[in-house]
C-alpha cells in the first residue's frame, strides 16, 4: 500500500532475536519445535511466573536466531499475565526479550479471527512477517489465499507455511535474513478515537505507534515498564482533564478492527463454496459432546490412561529401581566403607533414584496428554465437563489432573497447566494430591492386612477390598470438597472466561507428543529434581546419624559373643538398624512428637515412619521392616506379623487394633507426606507459599480426621 | 442482502441449529473478550451446540467454532434470522 515504506535488515547481526506471536491453536509451538528442534530451554519471563521457551537456529554460516515463543493470546489487550508478557516484550524495547522481528503465527484455516491479533501487532509499527500457517488445511477445504494480496493490503512480508509438514520453514528461516519492510501505515485510524489523549501521551513519553499510546491509555496500571512511578504519575496527569472509558474505546478499537479484517478477508480469500458440507469435525463432536456417548467415551478413555499410568508404568519403574540399587551396590563395594560412600549410597543415589522413577509416570501421561490436547479433543473434554466441575471451584480441564492423581500426583499436577484460568488451576493443583496414589497402596494394603479380617465377607465382596475402595473414595470426596471450600476462600485474580475455541479434530502428530515428553521430563528431572534430591540428603542424614557415639555403642553392644547364642548373623544385623533408627535423629524426632500424636493412636515407631514417608509414602513399610527388625523388607510377611505381635505396653493388648489401623490410613490418604509433589508444586506455581499451604491444609486435615476416627473405634 | 429478523434475543435462547445476527452486548467486560473473539455486531452467529449438561454452549462465528457458557452467552443480543 504504502510506495516509501522503510525497511531494515538484519543479515549483518550475528544474532538475531525473533519472537513468535500468534493465537492459541495457530501451531505456534509446532512452528517454534519445527525452528530450533531441540535446541530450546524453558526459562522464566523477568519479573513474571510465565513459562519462556527459547531456543536457537543458524540461518546461515555467519547467523543465528534466537527464537522466543511468547504466550498464545487472541489479542493484545493486557487483561491475564500471558497477554501482558506478549504486550510488554513487544513493546518495550528496554525489555531483554524485545524482538528485532516478530513472526505472527496465523491459523489461514481460521484467517479472520488471526488477523485481530496481526492487525494489533501491525499497529505497533514493529517489523513483523506473518506466517500463514496450515496453508495444507485451506488447499484440502478447497480454498485458496492470495498471500501476495493479503501482503500488499497488511504492508507486511506473508509467507504460506505448514509447520505440521515442516514446509515453508526454511523460506521462513531464509526471511530473516533479507530487508524486512517495516509498517508504515495505521492498520486502523486509532487517532480518531481519541484524539486528543494519543497527543497527549505522546507529549509526555516516547512511543513507537499512535497504537502503543492508545494501549498506555486503556492499560496505564497494567503496562509493568511504566512502573516506573514518575512517568505513570505524568501520564495520569497529562490524561487527568479527559474523560477516558477504556472498555468503550477499546470496544470501537476491535469493531474497527473487524471491519476491515472482513474487508481484507473478503478480497484474499476465495471460497470453493459457500455451503460448507457436515465436516468431519461436526460429525466427530455429535458422538464425542453426545450426553451418553461422549461421556461414555470419556470414560473409557480415563480408564485406559489410568491403566496405563498405573500397571504399564510399572515395569519401567522396576527397572529404574533395580538399576539404582546395582549402582547402589557397586558404589559400595568400590568404596571404602565410611562417612562418602554412605552419603553417596544412602543419600545421593537413592535420591536420584527416587527422582529418576517418575520418568516413566510423567512421560506416559504427557504422551496421552499431548494427543488429547493436539486432535482438539481436549477441549471437547472441558465443554463437556465444565458445568459438573465449575461447581466445585473447578474446571472442564481439572479432570485429568484429578484422575491422574490416582497413579502419582506428580505428573498430574503437571498436568495442570492447561487450565487458563489461576484460580482453578491453583485450586486443581492444591487438591490433586489428595486423591489416593500409587504410592500409598503399600502402606493401605499392609494396615488392611493388619486390621481388618480377610475372610470376613459383605455379600460378594471382601471386607479388605470394600476398605481400599471406601480410602480411595474418601481421597476423591476431600479433594472435590477441598476444592469447594477454596472456591469460596481464594480470590480470582483475573475474571474467569470460558471463552474458548473449539479447534476442528486432527490426526495427532507424533514429534508434538515427543516434544512435550521432552519437555515434561526435562523440566521434572532438573527443576523438581534439584529439591528432590536435597531433602533426601536431609532425610538420609536425619535417619543415618545420631548425636554423639550412640551408634558405635550400639555396634558395641551386639559384638558381645552372648548374642550369638541367641540370634543368626541376619537377626542381629536386623536389630542393630533396628536400635540405630531409633538412636538416630529421625527416631529423636519421632519420639518427640509422641505428645502430639498420641490422640491419634501412633506411638514414636509410628512417629519417626511419619518422619521418613515424607521420602515417599511407601517408605513406611521399610521403616517399619526397620524398626520392627523384621530384615529383609520385600517380604511383608514378616512385618505384618512382627507389628501384629506388637503389645500395647499399658492394656497389654493388641498395638494395632482397628482404632490404630484406620486412624493410620485416614492420615495416609490426608497428609501430605510427599517432598516430589511439593517440590512440583513450587516448580508449578513458582512459589514457596502453595506447598507451605498444602502441607499445612493437609496436614491439619489429617491430624483432625485421625484424631476422630481414633477417639470414635477406641 | 440483509437477511430477516425478529425482535431482540439472548445469545443464550436460540435453538440448535438457529442463525442470527449479533446486535449488542450488555456486559462491558464480557464483550471486550467476545469482540476479540469474533463476535462483532452485524456476525452472523449459529448454535452449533448445547453440551449434555445444558451449559456450556458452542455457536459457529467467523468460520469456527466457539464455546462459552451460558452466563456469558446471556450478555449478547441477537436478532435471529428468519427462516423462509
Amino acid at each position: 500500500m504504502e510506495s516509501n515504506a522503510s525497511f531494515v535488515n538484519f543479515s549483518e547481526k550475528s544474532t538475531i532475536k525473533v519472537a513468535l506471536i500468534g493465537n492459541p491453536n495457530s501451531g505456534k509451538s509446532t512452528l517454534f519445535n519445527a525452528l530450533t528442534g531441540l535446541n530450546q530451554k524453558t526459562g522464566n519471563f523477568p519479573g513474571v511466573t510465565v513459562d519462556k521457551k527459547s531456543g536457537f537456529s543458524k540461518l546461515n554460516a555467519s547467523v543465528t536466531a534466537e527464537f522466543i515463543d511468547l504466550p498464545g493470546t487472541y489479542s493484545l489487550y493486557p487483561k491475564s499475565l500471558d497477554e501482558r508478557v506478549a504486550f510488554e516484550v513487544l513493546c518495550n524495547a528496554g525489555n531483554t526479550n524485545h524482538p528485532d522481528v516478530t513472526i505472527i503465527v496465523a491459523d489461514a484455516s481460521n484467517l479472520k479471527r488471526n488477523l485481530f491479533l496481526v492487525s494489533q501487532i501491525i499497529d505497533l509499527k514493529i517489523p513483523v512477517i506473518l506466517a500463514l500457517n496450515m496453508m495444507d488445511m485451506v488447499e484440502k477445504e478447497g480454498d485458496v489465499i492470495d498471500a501476495i494480496r493479503l501482503s500488499e493490503k497488511l504492508g507486511v512480508k506473508v509467507i504460506g507455511i505448514s509447520a505440521r509438514n515442516k514446509e515453508g520453514v526454511e523460506v521462513l528461516k531464509q526471511a530473516l535474513l533479507q530487508p524486512l519492510p517495516v509498517p508504515q501505515y495505521d492498520f486502523i485510524d486509532i487517532k480518531k478515537i481519541v484524539p486528543d489523549a494519543i497527543e497527549k501521551v505522546k507529549a509526555v513519553i516516547k512511543v513507537k505507534s499512535d497504537f502503543e499510546a492508545f494501549q498506555i491509555i486503556n492499560n496505564l496500571s497494567d503496562i509493568n515498564y511504566l512502573h516506573n512511578a514518575e512517568m505513570q504519575t505524568k501520564i495520569t496527569d497529562a490524561l487527568n482533564t479527559l474523560i477516558i472509558d477504556t472498555n468503550k474505546l477499546q470496544s470501537i478499537e476491535s469493531v474497527e478492527r473487524y471491519k476491515i479484517i472482513n474487508r481484507i478477508a473478503e478480497d484474499c480469500i476465495t471460497r470453493k463454496s459457500a455451503i460448507k458440507t457436515e465436516s468431519f469435525t461436526q460429525k466427530l463432536d455429535s458422538v464425542l459432546t453426545h450426553r451418553i456417548w461422549g461421556y461414555a467415551i470419556f470414560l473409557i478413555i480415563l480408564f485406559f490412561i489410568f491403566q496405563t499410568i498405573f500397571f504399564l508404568a510399572a515395569f519401567p519403574m522396576d527397572w529404574i529401581e533395580s538399576l539404582f540399587i546395582s549402582i547402589s551396590e557397586i558404589t559400595a563395594n568400590v568404596l571404602p566403607k565410611g562417612e562418602l560412600s554412605n552419603l553417596l549410597v544412602n543419600g545421593i543415589i537413592a535420591g536420584l533414584s527416587g527422582v529418576v522413577v517418575f520418568v516413566p509416570q510423567i512421560a506416559l501421561l504427557f504422551a496421552f496428554i499431548a494427543i488429547l490436547e493436539d486432535t482438539g479433543y481436549m477441549a471437547r473434554v472441558s465443554f463437556i465437563m465444565d458445568k459438573l466441575m465449575r461447581r466445585f471451584g473447578l474446571n472442564g480441564r481439572s479432570v485429568i489432573p484429578l484422575i491422574s492423581g490416582v497413579a502419582c500426583a506428580v505428573p498430574a499436577i503437571m498436568s495442570a497447566r492447561t487450565i487458563s484460568s489461576w484460580k482453578e488451576r491453583i485450586i486443581t493443583i492444591m487438591v490433586t494430591p489428595l486423591m489416593s496414589c500409587s504410592a500409598r497402596l503399600p502402606v493401605y494394603t499392609l494396615l488392611i492386612s493388619l486390621v481388618v479380617p480377610q475372610n470376613k465377607t459383605l455379600g460378594f465382596f471382601n471386607y479388605q477390598g470394600l476398605i481400599l475402595m471406601a480410602l480411595y473414595l474418601i481421597g476423591f470426596i476431600a479433594a472435590i470438597g477441598a476444592a469447594w471450600v477454596m472456591k469460596w476462600i481464594l480470590k480470582a485474580r483475573e475474571r474467569s472466561y470460558f471463552i474458548m475455541e473449539l479447534p476442528v479434530y486432527r490426526s495427532p502428530q507424533w514429534r508434538t507428543v515427543g516434544y512435550t515428553i521432552y519437555d515434561k521430563v526435562k523440566m521434572f528431572l532438573f527443576d523438581a529434581g534439584k529439591i528432590i534430591v536435597a531433602i533426601s540428603i536431609i532425610l538420609w542424614f536425619l535417619s543415618a546419624h545420631a548425636p554423639g557415639n550412640k551408634f558405635e555403642e550400639i555396634e558395641k553392644k551386639y559384638q558381645d559373643y552372648s548374642w550369638r547364642a541367641e540370634m543368626n548373623q541376619d537377626q542381629i544385623a536386623a536389630k542393630i538398624a533396628s536400635e540405630k533408627l531409633e538412636a538416630s535423629y529421625a527416631g529423636m524426632l519421632g519420639k518427640s512428637i509422641e505428645p502430639a500424636i498420641k490422640p491419634l493412636g501412633f506411638d514414636w515407631k509410628i512417629g519417626i515412619s511419619l518422619v521418613t514417608s515424607f521420602a515417599a509414602r511407601e517408605v513406611f513399610v521399610g521403616t517399619m521392616a526397620t524398626i520392627y527388625s523384621a530384615g529383609n523388607t520385600d517380604n511383608t510377611q514378616t512385618i505384618r506379623e512382627k507389628m501384629a505381635a506388637e503389645k500395647n505396653a499399658e492394656t497389654n493388648q493388641p498395638k494395632f487394633t482397628i482404632a490404630v489401623g484406620f486412624s493410620l490410613m485416614i492420615f495416609y490418604a490426608f497428609a501430605m507426606q510427599c517432598m516430589s509433589t511439593l517440590a512440583v508444586v513450587y516448580r508449578e506455581t513458582k512459589s514457596w507459599k502453595w506447598p507451605t499451604i498444602q502441607f499445612f491444609f493437609m496436614g491439619a486435615l489429617a491430624y483432625l480426621s485421625s484424631f476422630i476416627v481414633y477417639q470414635l473405634l477406641k | 442482502m440483509t437477511p430477516k429478523t425478529k425482535g431482540l434475543k439472548n445469545l443464550s435462547q436460540l435453538k440448535i441449529g438457529q442463525s442470527a445476527i449479533i446486535d449488542s452486548f450488555t456486559d462491558k467486560h464480557m464483550a471486550l473478550k467476545l469482540l476479540e473473539m469474533g463476535c462483532t455486531p452485524g456476525e452472523i452467529v449459529k448454535l452449533a451446540r448445547i453440551a449434555p449438561l445444558g451449559d456450556p454452549i458452542a455457536i459457529s462465528v467467523a468460520g469456527y467454532l466457539l464455546s462459552l457458557r451460558k452466563a456469558e452467552a446471556s450478555t449478547v443480543l441477537v436478532s435471529p434470522i428468519l427462516v423462509k
